[in-house]
């Protein structure tokens, strides 16, 4: 019960993950370094996230045959990179971080514009992208590393140089301009200096720097992006145009009810009222076709993910172990809030795909990938020596 | 580069720190999927029905099915007004790839011309629903539709949709009395049911399309459709069909109206006959005419201003609306309203030195023949068309009795039971004088009364109605346009009517006629000429009024002012005398003096309506009228 070593940890006694000092055999899922709790958990998660996107896709197999494959393929993401021992991510993050800094300079210099912004790197005939997505993963991985040097709670000069390895990246991601994976990479890199025990005077100082920071925000920003803070703050005031995609989902959420509308039988996904359906406004269909015991099934779902990612982080037996995995699950669920925030209408909308259920490949396999590196953390701990 | 963990580190603290960071975490996690449940359950339960609503309103479209406008009939069941299909383009800017290279292959393949293309700009402007087509232009030909068809692969987004439109298809002769239909303007859809006229563009403006709207209409249906964002109607879910206006049977004979337009032969004037038994109007023609069509489109600016600006005033309904004094052809009434009130008995005399002169005046009334008739009864007064003996006669009565008398004859009043926009015209009375010009009545004027002349006016269709009574013995039978609405016959006696005119002795009726029956059969009769070869026994009276002004802002050179100072030529008729089937007015602008040419029009029409084999030639008429009018006589 990790509440109990919690508790225990708080008042200053020893802890012990449970299964130490057990001897006992290792099991198959130990010998292949993956967490069966973690992993049958994601896989109904995926599951679901098939059923929603069958319904979402306007019932098109082909679709869901496509997503299966991209799952089987992050999958086995996940299974290769559970047999790294947490020491290589700690070896290979300083390269992995760099090779993505210059990647995102690459991008910002000849990438390849999509949807208005640039993002993608391509090699032409080879492959097609996306540098910032690496950065979801290695950024944090940097942080912690760097981290893992210092004696902890971090010092003012450690933060400073937190500070640099996070804004790096984030700057590049926010000039493509991509704000939603800069959301996401700084708040998964800020994750491991606040776990790492960043000082609460420290923190309050920094949330004073953001809210005077905000101003400059806006005045640096896109006009599709003030558009969407405007219309998040009041829908109505251009219902056909930016504010149509919020009002059809809160719309669609409302109509469902307790119960939904049934499986394949939302009029508002059905008939293409809402827009991105099966991408970054699935959760909608979800919400409309089943209903408030759907969603909180699915948030039900989520909390679990993150209770036993949380659990396996604070079982981790390092700092680095520790910090990186605990910045991989809550990032995890910092995908979650804003993806269902933004669709349900609480907060603005940012491109944030719903994890896992979301129709497209490369955030799942960064995610599966992440979780592949949660699972070596855990999976490695007892052949470390304590 | 980066070593391993330093062995000062205090791995118990840094767990202890990272511990009491998670339990936070795990608290904000809790925290904000509080927030989520709440804003879920708050969409979801609290503001359910609102959104159910709202999801409904999206998926369900409510489509209004406009009613199909009756059709009209002549009374042989002649289509006078049809519902053409026409084809207008639309264009669904959504599914457009590149909309000026649409726009400009339109323009190509239809020979649009500019002006379209920027009033479509203009339109697209302002914001609309997605997925809503919008009106690029109307009216295709049938080779535009075939060019588009065969381009059609390269024009996405582009439609072809099919609008029933209004369509005369004798447009020029009917366009008074038939009036036409409009697109609705502004003012109009303020007082309209709206569920009545959803998805109805057109409403009846003038004539009879405006006093039968109602009927015309019908009742606008509408479908429930479930459609998708794009608008794309996927099935439909409930139907409620228009109920389409009421066909419309018209008393009107189209051989007869078109030869009455035949016989004004485009110059001003206006025939109206009516049948005296049941007030059917069987022709009532405003010449010129114009073409309705064009406002049933909307007409260009250029042709309107041409119609409004024509001399001749194609556009002014003047069967209807046309004030005219009524001249000589008043002559009978006036002998009934003597016969009525006791003034006159069918064999009192009066002895025509050629002039009237009021007791204790010197001023002379002249008769139109200098040196007089001599002794005149009431019948040869009508013969002749004696002045003398109507001063007389109008002196007697004095101006508050002719003027009541003739108020039942329908003079200065409205009279059709559904002629839209008629005028009462004027007949003048102390009042209206002493209202209109703060001044008494004087008896002179009475004096020009009694000839028709002075401040009376009447209108063609108010000439023709007084002639079918007094061809109906007093009868009076409202005139009418509608035979029959929908299956329902119109009734011969309608609410309103005027009171019927009745004489101390029946016979002095056959008097009356027979007077008239001179005028044309009679070897005095003014428009014995006109009796020539006739067939049947008719009664009529000419009549002749002096121009005395134009309009202020009228235009006019000189030859055009000497033709439009010219005498109006008047003419009313009925036949056959014994058993009236039809009465005639006819008046031609600027005919020129004399009864003749009135006449010979209004004899055509009894012709044409009471001799079934023999259709009078046009240009056998026209051809009198030549030789006549180079032999002008007198009243």
């Amino acid at each position: 019960m990790p509440w109990h070593y919690i508790a225990r940890s708080m008042r200053g006694h020893p802890v012990r993950p449970p299964e130490s000092g057990i001897a006992r055999r290792k099991s198959i899922w130990e010998r292949i370094h993956l967490d069966p709790w973690l992993l049958g958990l994601l896989l109904v998660l995926m599951g679901s996230g098939l059923i929603v996107l069958y319904s979402a896709s306007g019932q098109s197999i082909d679709a869901v045959i496509g997503q299966s494959v991209r799952f089987l393929i992050a999958l086995v993401g996940m299974v290769i990179i559970a047999q790294f021992s947490p020491s290589t991510f700690l070896r290979f993050a300083p390269l992995a971080y760099c090779v993505g800094v210059a990647m995102l300079i690459a991008v910002d210099v000849v990438g390849d514009v999509g949807m208005g912004a640039k993002r993608w790197l391509v090699i032409p005939g080879v492959i097609r992208f996306q540098p910032s997505e690496m950065m979801k993963l290695a950024a944090p991985l940097m942080v912690a590393a760097y981290l893992n040097r210092c004696e902890l709670p971090p010092r003012l000069r450690d933060i400073v140089v937190c500070g640099v390895i996070i804004g790096v990246p984030v700057v590049l991601t926010a000039i493509q301009p991509d704000l939603g994976t800069s959301l996401l990479v700084s708040s998964a890199a800020l994750i491991v200096v606040l776990l790492a025990g960043l000082s609460w005077r420290l923190i309050g100082f920094i949330a004073a720097l953001g809210a005077a920071g905000v101003p400059l925000l806006w005045m640096n920003m896109h006009n599709y992006q003030r558009q969407r803070v405007l219309t998040f703050l009041n829908p109505e005031s251009d219902p056909l145009g930016s504010g149509w995609n919020i009002i059809q989902s809160t719309t669609a959420i409302g109509s469902g009810g307790l119960w939904g509308k049934g499986w394949l039988q939302g009029t508002q996904s059905q008939l293409e009222f809402l827009p991105e359906r099966h991408t970054d406004f699935i959760i909608a269909v979800l919400g409309e076709e089943f209903g408030l015991v759907g969603m909180l099934v699915l948030l039900f779902l989520y909390l679990l993910i993150v209770s036993r990612g949380l659990w396996m982080a604070s079982s981790a037996q390092d700092t680095f172990g520790r910090l990186v995995a605990g910045s991989i699950i809550l990032t995890f669920f910092i995908y979650v809030f804003v993806n269902m925030g933004m669709v349900s209408g609480i907060l603005p909308v940012v491109g944030v795909p719903l994890p896992l259920v979301s129709y497209g490949g490369t955030s799942s396999v960064t995610l599966l990938a992440g979780f592949g590196i949660l699972m070596s953390i855990h999976a490695h701990r007892r052949l470390l020596s304590r | 580069m980066l070593k391993r963990p330093n062995t000062l580190k205090n791995s118990e603290q840094e767990l202890r720190i990272f511990r009491v960071r998670a339990l936070l975490a795990v608290l904000v996690v809790f925290t904000l999927a509080g927030l989520l449940t709440s804003r879920l359950v708050y969409l979801q339960i609290v503001q359910h029905d609102m959104y159910s609503t709202r999801s409904e309103n999206n998926r369900v479209r409510v489509e209004p099915l406009p009613p199909n406008r009756g059709l009209i009939y002549d009374r042989n069941g002649v289509l006078l007004a049809e519902n053409r299909p026409t084809y207008n383009l639309t264009l669904v800017r959504e599914r457009v790839d590149n909309l000026d290279e649409t726009l400009a292959l339109l323009v190509d393949l239809l020979e649009l011309p500019e002006e379209e293309i920027e009033a479509f700009n203009v339109r697209s402007r302002q914001r609309q629903r997605p997925f809503q087509p919008a009106l690029l232009t109307s009216d295709l030909s049938e080779a535009q539709i075939a060019r588009l068809a065969v381009n059609r692969h390269r024009l996405p987004g582009v439609e072809i949709e099919a609008q029933p439109l209004r369509y005369y298809p004798d447009a020029e002769i009917m366009a008074h009395t038939l009036g036409y239909v409009g697109r609705i303007n502004a003012e109009e859809m303020e007082t309209l049911d709206a569920g009545r006229y959803a998805g109805t563009h057109f409403i009846g403006k003038t004539g009879v399309e405006r006093f039968y709207e109602e009927e015309l209409h019908g009742q606008a249906g509408l479908r429930k459709v479930e459609t998708n964002a794009r608008g794309r109607v996927l099935r439909e879910l409930g139907r409620t069909d228009p109920v389409p206006g009421k066909n419309l049977t018209l008393t009107l004979d189209k051989s007869l109206q078109t030869l009455a337009y035949e016989l004004l032969d485009g110059r001003r004037g206006s025939i109206v006959a009516i049948v005296p038994g049941t007030g059917e109007i069987l022709a009532m023609v405003s010449t010129p005419g114009f073409d309705s069509n064009q406002f049933v489109t909307g007409i260009d600016v250029a042709s309107y201003r041409d119609l409004q600006q024509d001399l001749d005033l194609p556009l002014f309904n003047r069967a209807t609306r046309g004030h005219y004094p009524p001249g000589s052809t008043i002559k009978p009434f006036l002998a009934l309203a003597g016969l009525v009130e006791g003034v006159i008995t069918p064999d009192s005399t009066i002895n025509d030195p050629g002039y009237y002169q009021l007791p204790n005046d010197s001023r002379r009334y002249r008769n139109w023949l200098r040196w007089g008739h001599g002794r005149v009864d009431l019948e040869r007064a009508l013969a002749v068309s004696n002045n003398t003996y109507f001063y007389t006669l109008a002196h007697d009565l004095g101006i508050d009795d002719l003027h009541d008398q003739m108020s039942n004859f329908g003079f200065g009043r409205r009279v059709a039971h559904d002629v839209q926009g008629e005028s009462g015209a004027l007949m003048p009375s102390r009042d209206w004088k002493r209202g209109r010009f703060n001044q008494p009545w004087y008896p002179g004027e009475t004096l020009s009364v009694g000839i028709g002349q002075g401040y009376w006016q009447v209108t063609p269709l108010q000439l023709a109605s007084a002639t079918a009574t007094l061809a109906n013995r007093g009868h009076w039978v409202k005139p009418r346009l509608a035979r029959q609405i929908g299956d329902t016959p119109v009734p011969r006696d309608l609410p309103d009517t005027l009171d019927d005119i009745v004489l101390a002795n029946d016979s002095w009726w056959d008097r009356v006629f027979s007077g008239m029956e001179k005028v044309i059969s009679g070897t005095e009769g003014t428009a014995r000429r006109t009796g020539v070869g006739l067939e049947y026994r008719m009664g009529g009276k000419s009549g002749t009024a002096q121009v005395f002004s134009l309009g202020q802002d009228q235009r006019y050179n000189a030859d055009e002012l000497a033709e439009r100072l010219r005498d109006h030529a008047l003419f009313m008729a009925f036949a056959p005398l014994d058993d009236p089937q039809i009465a005639v007015s006819v008046i031609v602008e600027n005919a020129g003096g004399g009864s003749t040419h009135a006449a010979h029009l209004a004899r055509a029409m009894t012709d044409a309506w009471l001799l079934e084999d023999e259709a009078p030639d046009v240009e056998e008429v026209r051809e009198v009228l030549e030789e006549d009018d180079a032999n002008v006589e007198g009243n």
